[in-house]
């Protein structure tokens, strides 16, 4: 049983004409099994929630606190909040030239369990994730989500998270750009994971479409660099018919 | 070429050819006040296989086969008594590379070595430039008609080491030249790769890998002279810097004459900079005096180490250090593995991390 929490939350973004700040306090806390949808209009700050977590060297915290099971996450480097058990899959996943899809996989599941996957095992473990995220194996001599289209670098960041195995997952967008056929599989992959190893998920979206697959426990509003509202699965439909004018007071 | 007046004299740094190279730390090899020892430093690192041939012949026997405007280059050609020569006889395949190893003296020196790749034979030498030494050279290499030659130098120098050098391809029709420069090593570095063409279907595909680091100076001046009728070059350096004071240069000079038409040429450069203080100066220049090609371009890019990169990997879990390795590893991927070598590869990218990791210290 993981838990994951964000208090007061403030959050500036380094830019050459100065810092920016984005988060004004945020307050959220996750637990293993429980799915929360994050939604919220375009520039309110949530990927700036998910990256400051995730630990982009391009944020400033600049007040609040986040733990995990009461462990300091913004004293951890990224790679250790990754070891705590932290994924992040990202809404514009990065092309990495000269590195091959299979070799990074290896490289991270070795860092992130501590010790090199068995032979073996390890090329079947593969294998067997890919094919039911719908990649074709041949992506595994690829460049890492060089060349990938929207929807395969999704996917891609999907199988990553399957292989690493992370205590609470932050999917930022995962369901811009995908097809139907593909939301589904996605979906299927995110439940398939929460069913095996009782995975808390922040899910950031723009549509209740991938909430039909994934249901979340809770509904958060994000506006203006916090949370403004939350409920149940309800206010996800009342979002999806009557936008975020409510929130939005300058 | 035109420029008579200077080559033949010391250079003062003024020169368009010299301009960027820190004469100071030559150690007097481009001095011609300075004496050199005149060694034999290069040799086969086991026995030659059948057809190929090293000996070492007075250099009046084998005078040089085209005019260098380089002064180092002439001063070699002057100094060396002797000339080291490999021979690959006509129509013979050598599987295996041909390794040979360098021995350099305490002092400067000079070698000048010929390369003999016979009619429709095919080979890979692979030159270890390794040790300490203070090393002008000039290697020529003449590819006879229907020949194939890999020809691959590692720059593995010591520290302390200076190397300048010229590798000159006379290429002849149907040939193909493959030239792989790797500089790690060394604290002056310079190679100049050139080429001419002595037929139809001449082909070369030059590939370069650098890494310099704290106050090191690879420089790397290709010549390409595309005289005669349907050939073509393919240009490919990549070079990493860390490190205060770590310098690279590289330089392009394609040149497609009248009557060369049907060339077909690309040259490309791309420096990645993974510190800051440290300088990459690229210029590539192509000269077309023919409209009548099948096409020639350049392109040539400096750019920051990528922290998003870092980012992506570090957030999987991977430590920044292997993360470094990783885009460095896949930044030269490209043109190392072209080596088709695990055993050459394997000790590059050590080499490489192994210089990383003292950078700044
Ligand atoms: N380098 C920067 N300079 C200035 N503003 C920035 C910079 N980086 C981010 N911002 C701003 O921070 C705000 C929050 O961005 P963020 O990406 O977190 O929004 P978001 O809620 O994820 O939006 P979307 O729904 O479009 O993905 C935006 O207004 C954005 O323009
Ligand atoms: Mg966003």
């Amino acid at each position: 049983m993981s838990v994951l929490e964000i208090k007061n939350l403030q959050v500036s973004v380094i830019t050459e004409a100065g810092n920016k700040e984005i988060l004004r306090g945020v307050d959220l806390t996750i637990k293993s099994g429980e799915t929360h949808a994050i939604m919220g209009p375009n520039g309110s700050g949530k990927s700036t929630l998910a990256y400051s977590i995730a630990g982009h060297p391009k944020y400033l915290i600049t007040g609040g606190s986040v733990t995990l099971d009461g462990n300091d996450v913004l004293e951890m480097s990224v790679d250790e909040r990754a070891k705590a058990g932290l994924f992040l899959a990202m809404q514009y996943p990065v092309e990495v030239p000269g590195v091959s899809v299979s070799n990074f996989l290896r490289t991270a599941v070795t860092a992130i369990r501590g010790e090199a996957p068995k032979v073996r095992t390890w090329v079947g473990e593969v294998k067997e994730a890919m094919a039911s995220l719908n990649i074709d194996t041949a992506f595994s001599e690829r460049n890492v989500n060089e060349g990938f289209s929207g929807g395969e670098k999704k996917r891609h960041e999907i199988l990553q998270m399957e292989l690493l195995r992370p205590k609470i997952a932050i999917l930022d967008e995962t369901d811009s750009g995908l097809d139907v056929d593909a939301l589904r599989i996605v979906s299927e992959g995110v439940n398939r994971v929460k069913a095996n190893s009782d995975l808390g998920v922040m899910l950031i979206t723009h549509y209740t479409r991938i909430l039909r697959y994934i249901k979340p426990d809770f509904v958060h509003v994000f506006a203006n660099g916090k949370i403004v509202e939350e409920g149940g699965p309800e206010l996800a439909d009342k979002l999806e018919e009557q936008g975020y004018a409510a929130y939005i007071t300058a | 070429m035109s420029q008579l007046t200077t080559n033949y004299l010391t250079p003062t740094g003024r020169e368009e050819a010299w301009r960027f190279t820190p004469l100071k730390k030559l150690s007097g090899i481009h001095d011609l006040e300075v004496s050199v020892a005149d060694n034999i430093s290069l040799f086969a690192k086991s026995d030659l296989p059948k057809g190929v041939s090293l000996t070492t012949p007075n250099t009046s026997d084998h005078p040089p086969a085209y005019a260098a405007s380089d002064i180092v280059t002439n001063r070699v050609r002057k100094e060396a008594k002797k000339t080291t020569l490999i021979t690959i006889a006509d129509n013979t395949e050598i599987a295996e590379p041909i390794f040979l190893k360098r021995k350099c003296g305490p002092t400067a020196e000079v070698s000048r070595a010929v390369i003999q790749v016979g009619v429709n034979s095919r080979a890979t030498v692979v030159i270890e430039n390794n040790g300490a030494g203070k090393l002008g050279e000039e290697i020529e290499i003449s590819l006879a008609a229907g020949s194939s030659l890999n020809f691959i130098t590692l720059q593995e120098w010591d520290l302390n080491s200076v190397h300048l050098a010229q590798h000159h391809a006379i290429i002849g029709k149907d040939a193909q030249f493959n030239s792989y420069v790797v500089s790690i090593g060394g604290s002056t570095v310079r190679i100049s790769p050139t080429v001419e063409y002595t037929g139809m279907g001449a082909s070369a595909e030059m590939y370069g890998v650098y890494f310099a680091t704290d106050e090191q100076h690879l420089e790397h001046r290709i010549h390409v002279n595309h005289s005669v009728p349907n050939t073509k070059s393919r240009v490919n350096y990549k070079g990493a810097l860390a490190g205060k004071g770590a310098h690279t240069v590289w330089i392009g000079d394609v040149y497609i004459n009248k009557g060369a038409e049907g060339t077909d040429t690309y040259e490309l450069n791309r420096n990645l900079l993974l510190t800051d203080g440290a300088r990459a100066d690229s210029v590539p220049n192509l000269e077309i005096e023919t409209g009548e090609i099948v096409g020639a371009g350049h392109a040539s890019t400096t750019g920051r180490f990528d922290d998003e990169q870092l980012f992506y990997l570090q957030s999987r879990g991977i430590p920044a250090d292997i993360a470094r390795r990783l885009v460095i590893r896949g930044f030269f991927a490209e043109i190392i593995s072209k080596l088709k070598s695990e055993e050459i590869e394997e000790r590059l990218m050590n080499r490489i991390e192994s210089e990383l990791s003292r950078v700044g210290e």
